[in-house]
Protein backbone atom coordinates (compact mmCIF):
# COMPACT_ATOMS: atom_id res chain seq x y z
CA UNK A 1 0.00 0.00 0.00
CA UNK A 2 1.04 3.53 -0.81
CA UNK A 3 1.47 4.99 1.98
CA UNK A 4 1.41 8.81 0.46
CA UNK A 5 -1.70 8.07 -1.31
CA UNK A 6 -3.28 7.07 1.45
CA UNK A 7 -2.76 9.73 3.49
CA UNK A 8 -4.78 12.76 4.16
CA UNK A 9 -2.42 15.08 6.08
CA UNK A 10 1.38 14.19 6.17
CA UNK A 11 3.22 16.11 8.68
CA UNK A 12 7.02 16.14 8.73
CA UNK A 13 9.22 18.11 11.21
CA UNK A 14 6.61 20.59 12.68
CA UNK A 15 7.79 23.33 14.26
CA UNK A 16 5.77 26.85 15.57
CA UNK A 17 7.51 29.49 17.71
CA UNK A 18 6.26 32.27 17.82
CA UNK A 19 7.60 35.65 18.39
CA UNK A 20 7.13 35.88 22.25
CA UNK A 21 9.40 32.49 22.36
CA UNK A 22 6.99 30.06 23.45
CA UNK A 23 7.52 26.72 21.06
CA UNK A 24 3.70 25.97 20.24
CA UNK A 25 4.85 22.67 18.40
CA UNK A 26 8.35 20.81 18.82
CA UNK A 27 8.58 18.28 15.84
CA UNK A 28 5.83 17.07 15.25
CA UNK A 29 5.73 14.29 12.51
CA UNK A 30 1.73 12.65 11.89
CA UNK A 31 0.34 11.31 9.07
CA UNK A 32 -3.31 10.61 8.97
CA UNK A 33 -5.34 8.25 6.44
CA UNK A 34 -7.70 8.86 3.94
CA UNK A 35 -11.03 8.02 5.73
CA UNK A 36 -10.31 7.62 9.05
CA UNK A 37 -11.36 9.87 12.52
CA UNK A 38 -8.10 10.49 14.07
CA UNK A 39 -9.31 12.18 17.62
CA UNK A 40 -6.31 14.25 18.72
CA UNK A 41 -6.24 14.94 22.39
CA UNK A 42 -4.95 16.78 24.98
CA UNK A 43 -4.51 19.18 28.08
CA UNK A 44 -5.79 23.28 27.42
CA UNK A 45 -2.61 24.65 25.60
CA UNK A 46 -1.08 21.63 24.59
CA UNK A 47 -1.05 22.66 21.00
CA UNK A 48 -4.51 20.84 19.26
CA UNK A 49 -5.75 24.38 17.97
CA UNK A 50 -2.33 25.67 16.79
CA UNK A 51 -1.80 22.30 14.85
CA UNK A 52 -5.04 22.75 13.40
CA UNK A 53 -4.29 26.20 12.55
CA UNK A 54 -0.57 25.38 11.01
CA UNK A 55 -2.91 22.78 8.37
CA UNK A 56 -5.51 24.77 7.44
CA UNK A 57 -3.78 28.41 7.14
CA UNK A 58 -4.58 30.25 10.10
CA UNK A 59 -1.01 29.68 11.82
CA UNK A 60 2.08 30.08 9.60
CA UNK A 61 4.68 27.21 10.60
CA UNK A 62 8.34 28.09 11.40
CA UNK A 63 9.75 25.40 9.91
CA UNK A 64 8.66 21.78 8.55
CA UNK A 65 6.30 20.72 6.14
CA UNK A 66 2.37 19.99 6.04
CA UNK A 67 1.09 18.50 2.93
CA UNK A 68 -3.04 17.87 3.11
CA UNK A 69 -4.59 16.11 0.07
CA UNK A 70 -0.87 15.28 -1.09
CA UNK A 71 -0.60 19.18 -1.52
CA UNK A 72 1.63 21.42 0.12
CA UNK A 73 -0.33 23.93 2.48
CA UNK A 74 1.83 26.76 2.10
CA UNK A 75 3.23 26.64 -1.71
CA UNK A 76 0.25 25.05 -2.95
CA UNK A 77 -2.54 26.66 -0.44
CA UNK A 78 -5.38 26.76 -2.81
CA UNK A 79 -5.64 23.72 -3.63
CA UNK A 80 -5.05 22.38 -0.50
CA UNK A 81 -7.10 24.49 1.70
CA UNK A 82 -9.97 24.09 -1.16
CA UNK A 83 -10.47 20.34 0.29
CA UNK A 84 -10.34 21.21 3.76
CA UNK A 85 -13.19 22.26 6.08
CA UNK A 86 -12.62 23.68 9.33
CA UNK A 87 -14.99 24.05 12.19
CA UNK A 88 -13.65 26.10 14.81
CA UNK A 89 -13.95 25.69 18.72
CA UNK A 90 -15.61 29.07 19.33
CA UNK A 91 -18.96 29.74 18.05
CA UNK A 92 -17.99 32.11 15.73
CA UNK A 93 -21.00 33.34 13.22
CA UNK A 94 -22.22 36.24 11.72
CA UNK A 95 -24.62 37.48 13.54
CA UNK A 96 -27.52 39.02 12.10
CA UNK A 97 -26.62 36.99 8.64
CA UNK A 98 -29.28 33.87 8.03
CA UNK A 99 -28.50 30.53 7.76
CA UNK A 100 -29.31 30.05 4.58
CA UNK A 101 -26.89 32.87 3.46
CA UNK A 102 -23.96 32.47 6.06
CA UNK A 103 -23.99 28.56 4.16
CA UNK A 104 -23.83 30.28 0.61
CA UNK A 105 -21.24 32.82 1.17
CA UNK A 106 -18.56 30.03 2.95
CA UNK A 107 -19.26 27.94 -0.07
CA UNK A 108 -18.55 31.37 -2.39
CA UNK A 109 -15.61 31.71 -0.47
CA UNK A 110 -14.20 27.88 -0.51
CA UNK A 111 -14.09 28.78 -4.74
CA UNK A 112 -16.95 26.63 -5.81
CA UNK A 113 -20.07 27.74 -8.09
CA UNK A 114 -23.71 28.51 -6.31
CA UNK A 115 -25.16 25.01 -5.66
CA UNK A 116 -28.26 25.31 -4.03
CA UNK A 117 -29.10 21.57 -4.16
CA UNK A 118 -26.23 20.89 -2.50
CA UNK A 119 -26.57 23.36 0.23
CA UNK A 120 -30.22 22.38 0.79
CA UNK A 121 -29.05 18.80 1.21
CA UNK A 122 -26.40 19.71 3.80
CA UNK A 123 -29.20 21.79 5.48
CA UNK A 124 -31.48 18.64 5.98
CA UNK A 125 -28.77 16.24 6.85
CA UNK A 126 -28.12 18.71 9.96
CA UNK A 127 -31.39 19.68 11.07
CA UNK A 128 -31.38 22.95 10.06
CA UNK A 129 -33.63 23.34 6.76
CA UNK A 130 -36.52 24.88 9.41
CA UNK A 131 -34.08 27.37 10.37
CA UNK A 132 -32.95 28.31 6.75
CA UNK A 133 -34.05 31.51 7.02
CA UNK A 134 -33.46 32.26 10.91
CA UNK A 135 -31.05 34.62 11.75
CA UNK A 136 -27.78 33.25 13.60
CA UNK A 137 -28.22 35.47 16.06
CA UNK A 138 -31.60 34.12 17.00
CA UNK A 139 -30.51 30.22 17.55
CA UNK A 140 -28.72 28.39 20.31
CA UNK A 141 -25.59 27.38 21.22
CA UNK A 142 -26.04 23.71 19.57
CA UNK A 143 -27.83 25.08 16.22
CA UNK A 144 -24.93 27.20 15.96
CA UNK A 145 -22.05 24.43 16.31
CA UNK A 146 -24.30 22.75 13.62
CA UNK A 147 -24.45 25.94 11.07
CA UNK A 148 -20.65 25.89 11.95
CA UNK A 149 -20.49 22.61 10.60
CA UNK A 150 -22.76 23.01 7.64
CA UNK A 151 -20.15 26.14 6.70
CA UNK A 152 -17.22 23.18 6.90
CA UNK A 153 -19.29 20.96 4.59
CA UNK A 154 -20.60 23.62 1.92
CA UNK A 155 -17.81 23.27 -0.63
CA UNK A 156 -17.93 19.41 -0.06
CA UNK A 157 -14.15 19.22 1.59
CA UNK A 158 -12.58 15.83 1.85
CA UNK A 159 -10.97 16.32 5.02
CA UNK A 160 -12.98 17.77 7.95
CA UNK A 161 -11.53 19.19 10.95
CA UNK A 162 -13.28 19.56 14.19
CA UNK A 163 -12.11 21.79 17.07
CA UNK A 164 -13.90 20.83 20.14
CA UNK A 165 -17.24 20.10 18.15
CA UNK A 166 -19.33 19.11 21.48
CA UNK A 167 -17.96 21.70 23.87
CA UNK A 168 -21.09 23.07 25.66
CA UNK A 169 -23.37 20.72 23.38
CA UNK A 170 -25.78 19.08 25.21
CA UNK A 171 -25.84 15.17 25.62
CA UNK A 172 -28.62 14.91 22.83
CA UNK A 173 -26.84 16.86 20.79
CA UNK A 174 -23.83 15.64 20.83
CA UNK A 175 -25.14 11.85 20.13
CA UNK A 176 -26.71 13.45 16.91
CA UNK A 177 -23.31 15.06 15.93
CA UNK A 178 -21.60 11.89 16.73
CA UNK A 179 -23.62 10.51 14.18
CA UNK A 180 -23.60 13.00 11.64
CA UNK A 181 -20.07 12.37 11.91
CA UNK A 182 -20.30 8.92 11.40
CA UNK A 183 -22.37 9.66 8.44
CA UNK A 184 -19.92 11.59 6.75
CA UNK A 185 -17.03 9.38 7.38
CA UNK A 186 -19.09 6.76 5.85
CA UNK A 187 -19.00 9.69 2.40
CA UNK A 188 -15.49 8.97 2.58
CA UNK A 189 -14.72 11.99 4.35
CA UNK A 190 -11.29 12.13 6.61
CA UNK A 191 -12.53 13.84 10.41
CA UNK A 192 -9.88 15.18 12.62
CA UNK A 193 -11.37 15.99 15.70
CA UNK A 194 -9.75 17.36 18.74
CA UNK A 195 -11.67 16.86 22.39
CA UNK A 196 -11.35 17.01 26.04
CA UNK A 197 -13.99 14.17 26.47
CA UNK A 198 -12.48 10.82 26.37
CA UNK A 199 -15.87 8.94 25.76
CA UNK A 200 -16.07 11.23 22.38
CA UNK A 201 -12.77 10.11 21.39
CA UNK A 202 -13.47 6.24 22.61
CA UNK A 203 -17.54 6.68 20.75
CA UNK A 204 -15.75 8.06 17.02
CA UNK A 205 -12.13 7.60 16.74
CA UNK A 206 -10.04 4.92 14.80
CA UNK A 207 -7.18 6.22 16.11
CA UNK A 208 -5.75 8.55 18.82
CA UNK A 209 -3.34 10.91 18.74
CA UNK A 210 -2.07 12.44 22.19
CA UNK A 211 -0.28 16.03 22.35
CA UNK A 212 0.99 17.48 24.99
CA UNK A 213 3.28 20.53 25.17
CA UNK A 214 3.27 20.86 21.49
CA UNK A 215 4.58 17.31 21.10
CA UNK A 216 3.21 14.27 19.97
CA UNK A 217 3.43 11.91 22.70
CA UNK A 218 1.68 8.52 21.36
CA UNK A 219 -0.16 7.79 18.29
CA UNK A 220 -2.24 4.70 18.68
CA UNK A 221 -5.18 2.61 17.97
CA UNK A 222 -8.38 3.51 19.60
CA UNK A 223 -8.75 0.10 21.46
CA UNK A 224 -5.14 0.05 22.58
CA UNK A 225 -5.08 3.61 23.62
CA UNK A 226 -8.39 3.26 25.54
CA UNK A 227 -7.16 0.20 27.52
CA UNK A 228 -3.96 2.40 29.21
CA UNK A 229 -6.51 5.78 29.48
CA UNK A 230 -9.63 3.48 30.21
CA UNK A 231 -8.94 3.07 34.21
CA UNK A 232 -11.25 3.88 36.85
CA UNK A 233 -11.55 3.73 40.69
CA UNK A 234 -13.48 2.19 43.16
CA UNK A 235 -13.69 4.10 46.18
CA UNK A 236 -15.20 2.18 49.65
CA UNK A 237 -16.04 4.02 52.37
CA UNK A 238 -15.73 2.45 55.36
CA UNK A 239 -17.86 2.78 59.11
CA UNK A 240 -14.52 1.69 60.52
CA UNK A 241 -11.20 3.04 60.02
CA UNK A 242 -8.88 -0.15 59.39
CA UNK A 243 -5.24 0.25 60.69
CA UNK A 244 -3.96 -2.04 57.43
CA UNK A 245 -5.56 -3.97 54.79
CA UNK A 246 -6.14 -7.33 55.33
CA UNK A 247 -3.56 -10.04 53.09
CA UNK A 248 -6.70 -11.41 51.07
CA UNK A 249 -7.68 -7.57 49.90
CA UNK A 250 -4.80 -6.75 49.73
CA UNK A 251 -4.02 -10.06 47.02
CA UNK A 252 -6.56 -8.56 45.58
CA UNK A 253 -4.85 -4.78 44.80
CA UNK A 254 -6.96 -2.52 47.07
CA UNK A 255 -5.01 0.12 48.92
CA UNK A 256 -5.71 2.20 52.15
CA UNK A 257 -6.97 6.08 52.44
CA UNK A 258 -8.02 8.53 54.11
CA UNK A 259 -5.79 7.59 57.41
CA UNK A 260 -7.61 4.15 56.55
CA UNK A 261 -11.67 5.47 56.29
CA UNK A 262 -11.46 4.25 52.28
CA UNK A 263 -10.22 1.43 50.36
CA UNK A 264 -9.52 1.93 46.80
CA UNK A 265 -9.41 -0.28 43.72
CA UNK A 266 -8.63 0.84 40.59
CA UNK A 267 -9.80 -1.20 37.62
CA UNK A 268 -9.82 -1.39 33.93
CA UNK A 269 -13.78 -0.34 32.77
CA UNK A 270 -13.09 -1.38 29.39
CA UNK A 271 -12.37 -4.88 30.30
CA UNK A 272 -15.07 -7.80 30.08
CA UNK A 273 -14.02 -8.57 34.01
CA UNK A 274 -13.88 -5.96 36.46
CA UNK A 275 -13.06 -8.08 39.79
CA UNK A 276 -15.52 -5.80 41.30
CA UNK A 277 -18.40 -8.98 42.14
CA UNK A 278 -15.42 -11.07 43.87
CA UNK A 279 -13.84 -7.78 45.55
CA UNK A 280 -17.02 -6.90 47.64
CA UNK A 281 -17.54 -10.79 47.89
CA UNK A 282 -14.21 -10.86 49.61
CA UNK A 283 -14.94 -7.58 52.01
CA UNK A 284 -17.16 -9.22 52.89
CA UNK A 285 -15.99 -12.33 54.10
CA UNK A 286 -13.32 -10.18 56.13
CA UNK A 287 -16.32 -8.50 58.02
CA UNK A 288 -15.78 -4.96 57.09
CA UNK A 289 -19.03 -2.66 56.89
CA UNK A 290 -19.25 -0.11 54.65
CA UNK A 291 -20.91 3.34 54.31
CA UNK A 292 -20.56 4.29 50.90
CA UNK A 293 -19.14 2.91 47.42
CA UNK A 294 -18.27 5.35 44.73
CA UNK A 295 -16.56 4.89 41.33
CA UNK A 296 -13.82 7.92 40.00
CA UNK A 297 -13.07 7.72 36.08
CA UNK A 298 -9.49 9.70 35.82
CA UNK A 299 -10.15 12.82 34.28
CA UNK A 300 -8.38 13.11 30.76
CA UNK A 301 -5.78 15.57 32.37
CA UNK A 302 -5.08 13.51 35.13
CA UNK A 303 -4.38 10.52 32.90
CA UNK A 304 -2.04 13.05 30.41
CA UNK A 305 -0.14 13.93 33.30
CA UNK A 306 0.13 9.96 34.45
CA UNK A 307 1.51 9.24 30.45
CA UNK A 308 4.07 12.73 30.41
CA UNK A 309 5.31 10.88 33.46
CA UNK A 310 5.52 7.34 32.30
CA UNK A 311 7.58 8.99 29.19
CA UNK A 312 9.99 10.79 31.57
CA UNK B 1 -8.29 33.53 -9.91
CA UNK B 2 -10.83 32.72 -7.06
CA UNK B 3 -13.65 35.14 -9.06
CA UNK B 4 -16.10 32.59 -6.86
CA UNK B 5 -14.52 33.98 -3.26
CA UNK B 6 -14.16 37.82 -4.48
CA UNK B 7 -17.94 37.84 -5.52
CA UNK B 8 -18.88 36.09 -2.16
CA UNK B 9 -17.18 38.67 0.08
CA UNK B 10 -18.10 41.41 -2.22
CA UNK B 11 -21.75 40.41 -1.85
CA UNK B 12 -21.86 39.73 1.35
CA UNK B 13 -20.24 43.32 2.40
CA UNK B 14 -23.06 45.34 0.19
CA UNK B 15 -25.41 43.36 1.38
CA UNK B 16 -24.26 44.19 5.05
CA UNK B 17 -25.04 48.01 3.40
CA UNK B 18 -27.85 47.44 2.30
CA UNK B 19 -28.62 46.19 5.79
CA UNK B 20 -27.74 49.32 7.09
CA UNK B 21 -29.20 51.75 4.89
CA UNK B 22 -30.42 54.18 7.63
CA UNK B 23 -26.71 54.47 8.96
CA UNK B 24 -24.88 53.68 5.80
CA UNK B 25 -26.47 55.91 3.27
CA UNK B 26 -29.37 58.20 4.63
CA UNK B 27 -27.36 59.75 7.30
CA UNK B 28 -24.66 60.84 5.56
CA UNK B 29 -26.63 62.09 3.08
CA UNK B 30 -28.65 63.69 5.23
CA UNK B 31 -25.57 65.47 6.77
CA UNK B 32 -23.91 66.61 3.78
CA UNK B 33 -27.54 67.79 2.70
CA UNK B 34 -26.96 70.05 5.82
CA UNK B 35 -23.37 71.34 4.90
CA UNK B 36 -25.32 72.35 1.24
CA UNK B 37 -28.04 74.37 3.34
CA UNK B 38 -25.55 76.33 6.07
CA UNK B 39 -22.55 76.52 4.34
CA UNK B 40 -24.18 76.88 0.68
CA UNK B 41 -27.76 78.54 1.18
CA UNK B 42 -27.94 80.66 3.90
CA UNK B 43 -24.20 81.99 4.26
CA UNK B 44 -22.98 81.05 0.94
CA UNK B 45 -25.48 83.66 -0.14
CA UNK B 46 -23.50 86.53 1.75
CA UNK B 47 -20.35 85.51 0.48
CA UNK B 48 -18.77 86.25 -2.87
CA UNK B 49 -17.98 84.32 -5.52
CA UNK B 50 -14.92 82.48 -5.15
CA UNK B 51 -12.95 82.09 -8.85
CA UNK B 52 -15.55 82.86 -10.37
CA UNK B 53 -17.79 80.22 -9.06
CA UNK B 54 -20.63 80.78 -6.33
CA UNK B 55 -19.67 79.70 -3.13
CA UNK B 56 -22.69 77.33 -2.77
CA UNK B 57 -21.77 75.42 -5.95
CA UNK B 58 -17.81 75.71 -5.35
CA UNK B 59 -18.45 74.01 -1.79
CA UNK B 60 -19.79 70.76 -3.75
CA UNK B 61 -16.72 69.29 -4.51
CA UNK B 62 -15.29 69.34 -1.59
CA UNK B 63 -18.03 68.44 0.18
CA UNK B 64 -18.58 65.11 -1.82
CA UNK B 65 -14.60 64.37 -1.69
CA UNK B 66 -15.13 64.74 2.35
CA UNK B 67 -18.21 62.21 2.16
CA UNK B 68 -16.05 59.58 -0.18
CA UNK B 69 -13.04 60.05 2.31
CA UNK B 70 -14.91 59.49 5.51
CA UNK B 71 -17.13 56.76 3.93
CA UNK B 72 -14.32 54.80 2.19
CA UNK B 73 -12.19 54.87 4.74
CA UNK B 74 -15.48 53.56 7.65
CA UNK B 75 -16.69 50.98 5.23
CA UNK B 76 -13.59 48.93 4.28
CA UNK B 77 -12.08 49.56 7.71
CA UNK B 78 -15.25 47.96 9.40
CA UNK B 79 -15.46 45.39 6.22
CA UNK B 80 -12.31 43.90 7.59
CA UNK B 81 -12.33 44.80 11.37
CA UNK B 82 -15.63 42.96 11.87
CA UNK B 83 -15.01 39.83 11.04
CA UNK B 84 -11.99 39.93 13.07
CA UNK B 85 -13.89 41.37 16.19
CA UNK B 86 -16.73 38.71 15.57
CA UNK B 87 -14.32 35.72 14.97
CA UNK B 88 -15.19 35.16 11.47
CA UNK B 89 -11.51 35.93 10.00
CA UNK B 90 -10.88 32.43 10.15
CA UNK B 91 -13.05 31.49 7.09
CA UNK B 92 -11.25 33.75 5.22
CA UNK B 93 -8.31 32.57 6.11
CA UNK B 94 -8.26 29.22 5.59
CA UNK B 95 -10.33 29.82 2.48
CA UNK B 96 -8.11 29.33 -1.04
CA UNK B 97 -8.24 32.98 -2.01
CA UNK B 98 -4.95 35.01 -2.29
CA UNK B 99 -4.24 38.02 -0.98
CA UNK B 100 -4.85 40.14 -3.91
CA UNK B 101 -7.99 38.46 -4.04
CA UNK B 102 -9.30 39.34 -0.77
CA UNK B 103 -8.37 42.89 -0.79
CA UNK B 104 -10.26 43.65 -4.19
CA UNK B 105 -13.22 42.02 -2.61
CA UNK B 106 -12.99 43.97 0.28
CA UNK B 107 -11.37 47.08 -1.14
CA UNK B 108 -14.08 46.84 -4.15
CA UNK B 109 -17.02 46.69 -2.15
CA UNK B 110 -15.97 49.17 0.03
CA UNK B 111 -15.01 51.70 -3.12
CA UNK B 112 -18.35 50.66 -4.95
CA UNK B 113 -20.35 51.96 -1.61
CA UNK B 114 -18.36 55.23 -1.09
CA UNK B 115 -18.94 55.61 -4.91
CA UNK B 116 -22.77 55.50 -4.62
CA UNK B 117 -22.93 57.82 -1.98
CA UNK B 118 -20.98 60.53 -3.44
CA UNK B 119 -23.22 59.96 -6.37
CA UNK B 120 -26.28 60.53 -4.45
CA UNK B 121 -24.71 63.42 -2.95
CA UNK B 122 -24.24 64.85 -6.44
CA UNK B 123 -27.65 64.06 -7.29
CA UNK B 124 -28.74 66.02 -3.47
CA UNK B 125 -26.33 68.94 -4.07
CA UNK B 126 -28.20 69.69 -7.99
CA UNK B 127 -31.28 71.10 -5.43
CA UNK B 128 -29.09 73.28 -3.42
CA UNK B 129 -26.77 75.17 -6.04
CA UNK B 130 -26.14 75.45 -9.64
CA UNK B 131 -23.47 72.63 -10.53
CA UNK B 132 -21.75 72.28 -13.87
CA UNK B 133 -18.76 69.46 -14.80
CA UNK B 134 -16.52 70.44 -17.51
CA UNK B 135 -14.68 67.32 -16.95
CA UNK B 136 -17.07 64.26 -16.43
CA UNK B 137 -14.46 61.74 -17.07
CA UNK B 138 -11.57 63.07 -15.14
CA UNK B 139 -14.52 63.40 -12.43
CA UNK B 140 -15.51 59.27 -12.83
CA UNK B 141 -11.55 58.91 -12.91
CA UNK B 142 -10.84 60.92 -9.38
CA UNK B 143 -13.93 59.69 -7.50
CA UNK B 144 -12.58 56.25 -8.12
CA UNK B 145 -9.00 56.65 -7.49
CA UNK B 146 -9.76 58.09 -4.38
CA UNK B 147 -12.66 55.65 -3.02
CA UNK B 148 -9.73 52.84 -4.06
CA UNK B 149 -7.02 54.50 -2.37
CA UNK B 150 -8.87 55.65 1.05
CA UNK B 151 -10.77 52.20 1.34
CA UNK B 152 -7.43 50.81 1.19
CA UNK B 153 -6.58 53.04 3.60
CA UNK B 154 -9.34 52.03 5.62
CA UNK B 155 -8.22 48.46 5.05
CA UNK B 156 -5.32 48.80 6.50
CA UNK B 157 -6.93 50.81 9.79
CA UNK B 158 -9.06 48.10 9.88
CA UNK B 159 -6.10 45.31 10.16
CA UNK B 160 -4.17 47.37 12.71
CA UNK B 161 -7.17 48.26 15.20
CA UNK B 162 -7.17 46.04 18.25
CA UNK B 163 -10.74 47.81 19.05
CA UNK B 164 -13.15 50.30 18.25
CA UNK B 165 -11.73 53.02 19.47
CA UNK B 166 -8.66 52.57 17.15
CA UNK B 167 -10.97 52.37 14.35
CA UNK B 168 -12.40 55.68 14.55
CA UNK B 169 -8.78 57.46 15.57
CA UNK B 170 -7.38 57.94 12.58
CA UNK B 171 -10.91 58.73 10.19
CA UNK B 172 -11.74 61.35 13.28
CA UNK B 173 -8.73 62.77 14.47
CA UNK B 174 -6.51 62.73 11.01
CA UNK B 175 -8.88 62.51 7.89
CA UNK B 176 -11.62 64.93 8.84
CA UNK B 177 -9.14 67.61 10.03
CA UNK B 178 -7.49 67.02 7.01
CA UNK B 179 -10.10 67.24 4.78
CA UNK B 180 -11.18 70.66 6.68
CA UNK B 181 -7.82 71.99 6.00
CA UNK B 182 -7.35 70.67 2.77
CA UNK B 183 -9.71 73.52 0.44
CA UNK B 184 -13.36 71.86 0.83
CA UNK B 185 -14.87 74.82 2.10
CA UNK B 186 -12.54 77.79 0.14
CA UNK B 187 -9.88 78.15 -2.26
CA UNK B 188 -6.29 77.91 -0.42
CA UNK B 189 -5.72 80.72 -2.58
CA UNK B 190 -7.53 82.73 0.40
CA UNK B 191 -5.05 82.09 3.01
CA UNK B 192 -1.83 84.00 3.91
CA UNK B 193 1.45 82.91 1.78
CA UNK B 194 2.28 81.13 4.58
CA UNK B 195 -0.29 79.03 5.21
CA UNK B 196 -0.64 77.90 1.62
CA UNK B 197 2.33 76.88 1.73
CA UNK B 198 1.99 75.25 4.94
CA UNK B 199 -1.32 73.87 3.59
CA UNK B 200 0.52 71.92 0.77
CA UNK B 201 1.85 69.21 2.72
CA UNK B 202 -1.55 68.59 3.36
CA UNK B 203 -2.37 65.42 1.12
CA UNK B 204 -6.29 66.14 0.92
CA UNK B 205 -5.59 69.70 -0.72
CA UNK B 206 -4.66 67.58 -4.08
CA UNK B 207 -7.81 64.94 -4.25
CA UNK B 208 -10.22 68.01 -3.40
CA UNK B 209 -8.04 70.73 -5.57
CA UNK B 210 -8.37 67.81 -8.91
CA UNK B 211 -11.59 66.86 -8.17
CA UNK B 212 -12.97 70.55 -8.12
CA UNK B 213 -11.15 71.18 -11.63
CA UNK B 214 -12.68 68.08 -13.05
CA UNK B 215 -15.93 70.41 -12.06
CA UNK B 216 -15.39 74.16 -12.70
CA UNK B 217 -12.02 73.91 -14.34
CA UNK B 218 -10.39 75.68 -11.54
CA UNK B 219 -7.93 74.06 -9.10
CA UNK B 220 -5.66 75.52 -6.08
CA UNK B 221 -2.68 73.10 -7.92
CA UNK B 222 -1.95 71.94 -11.44
CA UNK B 223 -4.06 69.26 -12.07
CA UNK B 224 -1.49 66.76 -13.07
CA UNK B 225 -0.22 67.36 -10.17
CA UNK B 226 -3.51 66.20 -8.08
CA UNK B 227 -3.46 63.31 -10.28
CA UNK B 228 0.14 62.28 -9.29
CA UNK B 229 -0.36 62.80 -5.91
CA UNK B 230 -3.47 60.53 -5.45
CA UNK B 231 -1.78 57.84 -7.75
CA UNK B 232 1.48 57.78 -5.45
CA UNK B 233 -1.38 57.72 -2.41
CA UNK B 234 -2.70 54.67 -4.14
CA UNK B 235 0.69 53.20 -4.29
CA UNK B 236 2.02 53.86 -0.70
CA UNK B 237 -1.32 52.28 0.46
CA UNK B 238 -0.70 49.19 -2.09
CA UNK B 239 2.63 49.10 -0.30
CA UNK B 240 1.62 48.87 2.96
CA UNK B 241 -0.98 46.19 2.15
CA UNK B 242 1.37 44.02 0.42
CA UNK B 243 3.64 44.08 3.56
CA UNK B 244 0.85 43.61 5.99
CA UNK B 245 0.11 40.19 3.63
CA UNK B 246 3.29 38.91 3.64
CA UNK B 247 3.59 39.41 7.07
CA UNK B 248 0.63 37.87 8.47
CA UNK B 249 0.30 41.26 10.34
CA UNK B 250 -2.39 41.06 13.06
CA UNK B 251 -3.60 38.53 11.07
CA UNK B 252 -1.99 35.25 11.05
CA UNK B 253 -0.45 34.22 14.34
Amino acid sequence: MDTHAQAAVEISGLYKTYDTGFSALKNIDLTIHKGEIFALLGPNGAGKTTLIGTICGLVRPTSGTIKAGGYDVVREFRKSRAIIGLVPQELTTDRFESVWDTVVYTRGLFGKPRDDAHVEKVLRDLSLWSKRNDKLITLSGGMKRRVLIAKALSHEPDILFLDEPTAGVDVELRKDMWAVVRELRESGVTIILTTHYIEEAEEMADRIGVISNGEIILVDGKDELMRKLGRKDLVIQLQEPLDAVPDSLEELGLGLRDNGNELIYSYDSTADRTGIAGLMAAVHREGIRIKDLSTHQSSLEEIFIGLLKDRT
Amino acid sequence: MNIHAIKAIYYFEMARWWRTILQSIISPVVSTALYFVVFGAAIGQRIESVEGVSYAAFIVPGLIMLSLLQQSLSNASFGIYFPKFAGTIYEILSAPISHIETVIAFVGAAATKSIVLALIILATATLFADIRIDHPVWMVVFLILTAVTFSMIGFIIGIWAEGFEKLQLVPLLIVTPLAFLGGTFYSISMLPPVWQTVTLFNPVVYLVSGFRWSFYGVSDVDVGISLAMTLLFLAIALAVVVWIFRTGYRLRA
